[in-house]
């Protein structure tokens, strides 16, 4: 474990780590200073350092007895003003899905890493996998909007961690770092950056007597927070509410709250999305893919050119808000044919297909594998569609 | 006079009156409660006890699950919490961690905590986690419509038992006492004092504490089975009520075949609370370079 100096953040430093240990240490070093989680196969190394480094930084460790108690655990720290945080894989996100419900409603900042692995049930625990990116999306019931973020290296779940808890405590809401089994478990350098911006929760912006919890003064939608423990009173519940906390079933209230939430993410999109591309400028096909799997394709792509193919490249940074205006993006700039390549039996590409007006076709290399796509295997798949 | 819901007439005040102990700490307004459900009665005795011990609400919280008990979070004008069905005490005990230096309560029903919350409850009381756990039991599941609840006697009629409950109920004080609640007790609703005293004493335990309060459902189970109105229903449990002192939780008696449920004070054994050894704990983890 990499874990023995590094406790104030201080210097920037160059490792060999895993996957996991990156997402951990960043939350350490974005100031998560709780973690309630639930051992699962292939997340449970974030829990382990998590019990180790939490103490030495005045912060709490504390295994649940199950993943429901977790993510409300999580829930309840973050309302007694820590940064929190919960690690997890596939069927323990299930379990979560009814709190991620709750948090998105409370405005709850918090962050979840879920490390997929082959499903659906108890499905290949120690395999990779792409197959949740839907669950990452759609785990509550009722309309919401959810943020993910997909990190596709060790180093991409240092930075995207702490991206994750920045924008948590931005928009108050419930933020999902997706990594996979492979991502998580294997070692990379790493470079454990320090001079990063940190992002807190908007304080309440009236005194108490006139603060009313969910009373939204920005145009970004976003109310302030007060915490138990400060001198604000205020009742929070998962009951559809009016500004002041309290139960409202009208239909008016049902509109106009559950709109404010989803448009509180929705408005934020162009700020929360984010994707490489390479070799767009007159590109004709695209390969668009995300995560683990996108890390074969440059070769391909490269390799591809030189044989004289108008081919580009996209990976996704963020999967969900999905990233509408990359899709005008390859429209505009006259793309043909977009090939989304995952490692599921097709998820992402839906998402895609909704853009096919703009003029281009959609095709997909959709595997429920547990093995990224090699570069020679691309090629072969690719080749047959250019 | 102010109100904040249409529905309350205005000539009925979401405060007591300003010369009123409790004045300030509750939204009266948010009493929902059927006219002599003792949930009320459990949200005052909580709220004087804070008072009388001089707590304001920056220093405390409460949190509560799904149901009838469920809605009394938002009776209180304090940083209260209404949570996911059963997650009350994982909730409560985020908070409590995150924050030790506040009095955490949770307050809610039977089947919130012992039915869909019931493994949380054991590992709370496992952990010894300072939290403050009341739980109105009522025997039913009021709210949803009078179904039948894991502490509903047998025999008795509810919306999912129309043939009579065939499920022995759970003995709520043996439970937490066996899974190592540091605090257990259990008392009929309506007596205030005993209650506020226990409530006290919950207070002061350094670890988990329980309290059972009987608080008879009139409106779900005492009209399904014919066991009187809401002031009937007291008197009927009041003949069945043995307050004892010094019995063992194992001797709890909860049934209605003797018609006898014995009241009293069953656990107060102290011993060190999940926040005092998590301070250890990171004591330990700075001094060892590891």
């Amino acid at each position: 474990m990499s874990s023995e100096s590094n406790k104030g953040a201080s210097q920037p430093k160059r490792i060999l780590t895993t996957g996991n240990y990156a997402c951990a240490e960043a939350a350490i070093a974005v100031g998560c200073r709780y973690f309630g989680g639930y051992p699962i196969t292939p997340s449970s190394e974030i829990a382990a350092y998590m019990s180790r480094r939490l103490p030495q930084v005045d912060g709490t460790f504390v295994q649940m007895e199950d993943e429901l108690a977790s993510i409300v655990s999580v829930v309840g720290a973050s309302y007694a003003g820590a940064k929190a945080m919960t690690a997890t894989s596939g069927p323990g996100l299930c379990l979560m899905s009814e709190t991620v419900g709750l948090a998105f409603m409370l405005e709850a900042p918090l962050v979840i890493v879920t490390v997929m692995r082959g499903g659906p049930s108890t499905g290949q625990p120690t395999k990779a996998s792409q197959s949740d990116v839907m669950q990452t999306r759609y785990l509550s019931h009722g309309d919401y909007e959810m943020i993910v973020l997909a990190p596709g290296s060790v180093q991409e779940c240092y930075d995207f961690t702490i991206r994750a808890f920045n924008l948590a405590e931005k928009y108050r809401t419930p933020v999902i770092v997706a990594t996979d089994g492979i991502v998580g478990q294997m070692m990379e350098p790493v470079v454990y950056h320090s001079d990063f911006e940190i992002i807190d929760r908007k304080a309440p912006q009236v005194p108490p007597e006139k603060y009313k919890p969910f009373e939204v003064i920005d145009d970004d939608l976003v109310p302030g927070m007060a915490v138990a423990g400060s001198e604000y009173n205020f009742y929070v519940t998962g009951l559809t509410h009016d500004f002041n906390g309290s139960p409202d079933m009208t239909p008016e209230r049902a509109v106009s709250l559950i709109t404010r939430l989803s448009d509180k993410i929705r408005k934020a999109r162009p700020e929360i999305n984010d994707w490489e591309e390479q070799h767009l400028k007159g590109a004709k096909t695209v390969i668009l893919s995300y995560g683990i799997n996108s890390r074969g394709t440059p070769e391909t792509v490269e390799r591809l050119r030189q044989e004289g193919h108008k081919i580009g490249f996209v990976r996704l940074k963020t999967l969900w808000p999905f990233p509408d205006e990359l899709m005008e993006r390859l429209g505009k700039m006259g793309v043909k044919k977009v090939i989304v390549s995952e490692m599921n039996y097709g998820q992402v590409i839906r998402e895609v297909e909704r853009f096919r007006h703009l003029g281009f076709e959609v095709s997909g290399i959709l595997i429920p594998t547990t093995i990224p796509f090699s570069p020679d295997f691309i090629y072969e798949k690719v080749k047959k569609e250019i | 006079m102010t109100t904040s819901n249409d529905s309350i007439p205005s000539d009925i005040s979401d405060d007591y009156p300003e010369d009123h102990p409790l004045h300030g700490r509750l939204n009266l307004d948010r009493f929902i409660f059927c006219p002599g459900c003792l949930i009320g009665t459990a949200i005052t005795s909580i709220t004087s006890c804070l008072v009388e011990r001089g707590l304001t609400s920056k220093e405390y919280a409460i949190v509560s699950g799904i149901g009838c008990t469920g809605r009394s979070s938002g009776c209180f004008k304090a940083p209260a919490f209404h949570a996911t069905h059963g997650r009350a005490i994982p909730f409560a005990t985020g908070l409590k961690l995150a924050n030790p230096e506040l009095e955490v309560f949770v307050l809610s029903g039977d089947g919130d905590l012992f039915a869909i919350g019931g493994n949380h409850f054991i590992h709370a009381c496992r952990r010894n986690v300072e939290i403050n756990v009341l739980c109105n039991n009522n025997g039913i599941y009021g709210m949803t419509g009078g179904q039948v609840a894991p502490t509903t006697a047998i025999g008795d009629y509810t919306s999912t038992s129309p043939f009579g409950n065939i499920e022995p109920p759970f003995n709520l004080v043996s439970l937490a006492a066996a899974s190592g609640a540091s605090y257990v007790a259990r008392w009929p609703g309506y007596d205030v004092l005993r209650l506020k005293k226990s409530i006290f004493a919950a207070m002061d335990n350094p670890g988990f504490s329980f309290i059972e309060v009987l608080a008879p459902c009139f409106t779900q189970l005492g009209r399904k089975n014919k066991l009187g109105d809401a002031v009937g229903m007291l008197d009927w449990l009041k003949k069945q009520v043995v307050i004892k002192t010094d019995c063992p939780p194992q001797d709890a008696i909860y049934s209605r075949e003797k018609q006898k449920i014995i009241c009293g004070e069953f656990v107060n054994s102290p011993r060190e609370g999940f926040t005092q050894k998590l301070q250890k704990l990171r004591e330990v983890a700075q001094s060892k370079k590891r």
